[in-house]
């Protein structure tokens, strides 16, 4: 272990990892440059929808399912740390966990009865979930004040920091965003995550290995709604004002729209997919009455002509390996073997530069 | 009851698109308030009668659904079955926002149009309502005979058990889809002339409640049984109705959604369905 050695192992690992580290600056530092608080609003706005959009990847890209109703779940995170705040007077930093948490109970609960049966049942049954939650949010107004909505929700508070600025926000979705981004990496390079491929790609395969089917997707199907209750949460702290109408099927619609724009069953697509159908619609200022015609072309469109979505269904290494660390992991006659397959090199190589 | 014979017609559109193509449609709800409006426009300004309405809803919503089933199944037959699935759902949000454009978001109404009632062992009954329960179930008898008597019911029923089988013995198959998506359609949108004309409202989310009501009402009836479907459209109707007059009006989707979720929690399988 020689200095030089360890300046170019650095240097390797700092190039090896550009992208994400010129993405993540370019992100951190953005609202330093950009004054009009508007722009800021909007990114705000990516970010919850990225984390919706991701947790909905994980049901509808990684186990093979097909949600329809995630809003409902975003709906139950908006409305538990609302009511936790406002009624309980918890703060901001246990109720935003903790609405995730109902949310994933509800998503279990909802999820266990239904994902015994074949996919179509559990896609009616989120549906239903969706539309009743809508109608007892308006009805069971003695809770929730019903169309009127629930005002006055509390500004998020930091240990004793209160957040009031949109560059605040914008910091805490930015963390939030890691957060939710970094975790579900962790989940799907798993021995757990490759369970739940191996249950999308063929799911009586994984079933003869040994892969408690409904066990795994039962339990995806909770993880994901607990993200969908963490986004909700910071939506109602947000917005600070919260009504039914936000939470409908045709804003968990928007979300199958987005992620069949970016493309399921990798991380990337999500982040594009929430990205451009927010930003265009606000760039097309005069479109705004359009929007779901929008939506809706996208939907068609895309389900015809690239119906992976913009981006395939693998995972993309945004790496950039510099002269140095390559190397050559096989003999050469091994590399035109068939049986090898480009994954399993790909493997080898990563082993051999990290050791 | 008219409310059962509304559901049990659009349930059954759909409990045909099902049973033959395996494609839950989303887009239902729309083709029904599709034809409502189609009905609408051509009963107040071309002034025609009932039975015009009626002819050109059909006419429309079998269009339409040749249309859907064209490209949402027909260029998706070898793709997963998520695609058809949202390709729908963008049919539907396509469908509401482009009738918003079209003939606005509020509801309209035909004026003029006043049917009296008649007293029948001290109940009032309208004449709307005879009308709207006399043509549901002419349809039923209709599609009953379609389906079972003839030739064409005949190779429906066949692609419906094993499309490959029914291929291999000689059916034109693209034909048979095509023609049950449109019948499936022509439900739908008689079915949204049928309710435009009994509140006398059209508005462009007429479709979405009833489209996703007539999910539950297949759910309950069990999917791929046709008599199913019909039966659980008037239990459905019924039991809103009496969830009305005895709970709470505000609660009534609250009843007809939580029958989905209690059956397929309960009895995934519906009253009279088979495996799917």
């Amino acid at each position: 272990m020689n200095i030089p050695f360890l300046l170019k192992k650095g240097i390797g690992w700092i190039i090896t990892y550009s992208v994400y580290i010129i993405l993540f600056g370019f992100f951190a530092f953005l609202p330093f440059f950009l004054k009009n608080s508007y722009y800021i609003r909007i990114l705000i706005f990516i970010g919850i929808y990225i984390i919706l959009t991701l947790s909905l990847n994980l049901i509808n890209g990684y186990a093979g399912l097909f949600s329809i109703g995630h809003a409902a779940f975003y709906g139950i995170g908006a409305y538990s740390s609302a009511l936790l705040t406002l009624r309980l007077g918890v703060p901001f930093m246990i109720a935003l966990p903790l609405s995730g948490i109902i949310a994933g109970i509800f998503g279990y609960l909802i999820g266990k009865p239904t994902l015994r049966l074949t996919g179509i049942f559990l896609t009616l049954a989120t549906l239903g979930f969706n539309i009743i939650f809508v109608l007892l949010m308006i009805n069971l107004e003695s809770l929730t004040r019903g169309p009127l909505g629930i005002a006055g929700i509390p500004v998020p508070k930091i240990f004793s920091y209160g957040i009031q600025s949109q560059t605040g926000y914008y910091y805490l979705v930015f963390i939030l965003v890691l957060f939710s981004l970094g975790s579900i990496y962790r989940i799907i390079h798993s021995r757990f995550g490759n369970a739940l491929l191996a249950i999308r790609d063929e799911e009586t395969a994984a079933e003869v290995i040994g892969v408690n089917t409904v066990h795994y997707k039962i339990a995806i199907f909770t993880i994901s709604t607990f993200y969908a209750g963490i986004a909700g949460s910071f939506f109602a702290h947000y917005i600070r004002f919260i009504a039914p109408d936000s939470f409908t099927f045709w804003e968990s619609f928007t979300l199958l729209a987005m992620l069949a724009m970016g493309g399921q069953g990798n991380l990337v697509g999500p982040l594009v997919g929430a990205f451009l159908l927010i930003a265009i619609p606000e760039i097309f200022r005069f479109l705004t009455d359009y929007r779901m015609i929008f939506y809706g072309l996208v939907l068609i469109f895309m389900m015809l002509f690239r119906r992976e979505g913009l981006f395939r269904n693998r995972t993309y290494r945004l790496r950039v390996t510099p002269a140095w660390e390559k190397k050559e992991s096989a003999p050469q006659y091994l590399i035109r073997d068939k049986f090898l397959t480009d994954d399993l090199l790909k493997e080898k190589g990563d082993g051999v530069s990290k050791g | 009851m008219t409310q059962g014979g509304i559901y049990a017609l659009i349930a059954l559109g759909f409990t045909i698109i099902f049973g033959t193509l395996r494609l839950v449609t989303f887009a239902h709800g729309e083709v029904f308030m599709v034809g409502a409006f189609i009905g609408y426009t051509s009963m107040k300004y071309l002034h025609g009668p009932l039975v015009f309405g009626l002819l050109s809803a059909i006419l429309f919503s079998g269009l339409l659904g040749i249309l859907i089933e064209r490209i949402a199944f027909h260029f998706l037959r070898r793709a997963p079955l998520h695609s058809s699935l949202l390709i729908t759902i963008g049919f539907s949000i396509l469908l509401i926002n482009l009738a918003q454009l079209i003939w606005g978001p509020e509801t309209q109404s035909i004026p003029g149009l006043k049917y009296g009632d008649f007293k029948l062992f001290g109940v009032y009954i309208s004449y709307t309502q005879v009308i709207v329960l006399t043509v549901a179930f002419f349809l039923l008898a209709v599609i009953r005979i379609l389906i079972y008597k003839t030739k064409m019911g005949r190779t429906i029923r066949a692609t419906a058990q094993d499309f490959e089988a029914a291929y291999a013995m000689g059916v034109n198959i693209d034909l048979v889809f095509m023609l049950t998506f449109a019948l499936g359609s022509i439900l739908g949108g008689i079915a949204g002339m049928l309710v435009g004309f009994y509140y006398n409202a059209f508005y462009p989310t007429m479709g979405t409640l009833p489209g996703l009501k007539a999910f539950s009402a297949c759910i309950l009836g069990g999917l791929t049984s046709l008599g199913g479907s019909v039966i659980a459209g008037f239990i459905l109707g019924i039991i809103e109705n009496l969830s009305v007059a005895y709970i709470s009006s505000s609660y009534r989707d609250v009843f007809s959604f939580g029958i989905l979720i209690l059956v397929l929690i309960f009895k995934p399988k519906g009253l009279f369905g088979r495996e799917v």
